[in-house]
């Protein structure tokens, strides 16, 4: 009985320690790409005003990111080096395209608060910096993880802003309701200035956090 | 009549509607590049004029795809142009001005990854504007983004000297001002 509960310990160890749950994990929290590289700025403040185009943002990100990830790795060999960004681009561009057509197919209300956004995942610097540093460089598999983990990492992110907006804006989540009637909500919130702030916060506990985590292991 | 619509246009891009403080667009060198007054200026420099230029052609794409019934090749012919000007100025900067040249640095070719340069020429096509239309409000979207990229350089200048907490220095107090100025842009609403 107690060979295989072994094992399973060592499976998960193995799992742990091994380089391609690193690969997905790195982008969920040690490089964020949003609280710890500060890349893609632009979507995380424009369209968190609500949960729901938080969620919405962020899949279609990821969905790009992993498309435009397997293909530049796919390619990475036919690709010359002076036209590489050029060329990932393009291939950037191609799989923005077709999001774009498949959110209006499905919700076209969701698409109009949306708006130009979603044309400009284009230059989201956080696609082209994941295909030039990291799928430019390595296997097919690898670059799907990492593409896995950063857009994971970047949903969660603008969840986290977009929950904070709604809920302290509107006083709702995913459009429920969570207030009482006589709540007054914040409308600065829901304001651009709101998205700055709430950014500003987000990032301030995450120093306040890693300053704590720094001085206990020099105590220790 | 006329005159006062592309009045309004101008005003609109740069002030009610300002691309970095209402619209978030160009965050990434609004961040980046805001440390320092001399080089923000001159990037809000550079990024105006490819905003103009890549305004012009996107006009130009637009009447061509109308033509030719293929609005799917809007956006790859948009940022394939974009990307080309911006290659353009950069080797017409390194002609003319060594010392720019070097003083812009990387900034010049992460232009291309811009979104307010992409925004100006797709909001342009969104909005139905004719060519003197859309060269005003891509001139109107850059001094704009030049306007708030200095402000910001500007502050940023003056807290250095300032002692503040460890917690709160780099991005985290950048965005605070962004957020400050932000509300503070909001007030030219009633311009409108």
């Amino acid at each position: 009985m107690d060979k295989p509960a072994n094992n399973e310990n060592n499976f998960w160890q193995n799992l742990a320690n091994s380089p391609s749950t690193n690969d997905f994990l790195k982008g969920l929290w040690k490089d964020n790409p949003v609280f710890v590289q500060v890349l893609g700025m632009c979507p995380v403040l424009a369209v968190t005003n609500t949960a729901a185009n938080a969620l919405a943002m962020g899949l279609a990100t990821a969905f790009v990111l992993l498309m435009s990830n397997v293909l530049v790795a796919a390619l990475k060999d036919f690709i010359p080096k002076q036209v590489r960004i050029a060329s990932y681009i393009l291939i950037i561009a191609t799989f923005v395209t077709i999001t774009d057509y498949a959110i209006q197919a499905i919700s076209v209300s969701l698409h109009k608060s949306l708006g130009a956004f979603i044309s400009l995942i284009v230059v989201n610097c956080l696609i082209l910096s994941r295909a030039e540093a990291f799928a430019s460089k390595n296997t097919v598999g690898r670059s799907i993880l990492d593409a896995l983990g950063m857009g994971l990492g970047f949903v969660v992110a603008l969840l986290c802003l977009g929950g904070v907006r709604e809920l302290l804006g509107s006083g709702s989540l995913f459009g429920w309701m969570l207030f009482p009637e006589n709540f007054q909500s914040w409308i600065v919130m829901i304001l651009p200035a709101g998205g700055f702030f709430t950014l500003a916060l987000w990032l301030f506990l995450i120093n306040i956090w890693q300053e704590r985590k720094q001085k206990t292991i020099n105590h220790g | 009549m006329a005159e006062e619509s592309l009045w309004q246009i101008f005003i609109g891009a740069s002030l009610i509607n300002n691309f970095v403080l209402a619209y978030f667009l160009g965050i990434c060198p609004f961040l980046g590049v805001s440390g320092k007054m001399e080089t923000a200026s001159k990037m809000g420099a550079a990024v105006t004029f490819v905003m103009l230029i890549s305004s012009m052609c996107a006009y130009g794409i637009h009447q061509v795809l109308v033509a030719v019934n293929a609005p799917f090749l809007q956006l790859i012919s948009y940022i394939v142009v974009i990307a080309s000007t911006v290659q353009l100025v950069e080797m017409f900067v390194k002609k003319m001005s060594p010392a720019l040249f070097r003083a812009l640095g990387i900034f010049l070719p992460l232009i291309t990854t811009n979104c307010a340069i992409l925004a100006v020429a797709l909001f342009q096509t969104n909005k139905g504007y004719g060519f003197l239309e859309s060269l005003v409000y891509a001139l109107g979207a850059g001094a704009g983004f030049t306007l708030a990229l200095i402000l910001i350089a500007g502050l940023r200048e003056q807290l250095a000297l300032v002692k503040i907490p460890s917690t709160v220095k780099g991005t985290t107090l950048t965005l605070i001002i962004a957020g400050i100025l932000s509300l503070a842009f909001m007030g030219f609403a009633g311009l409108g």
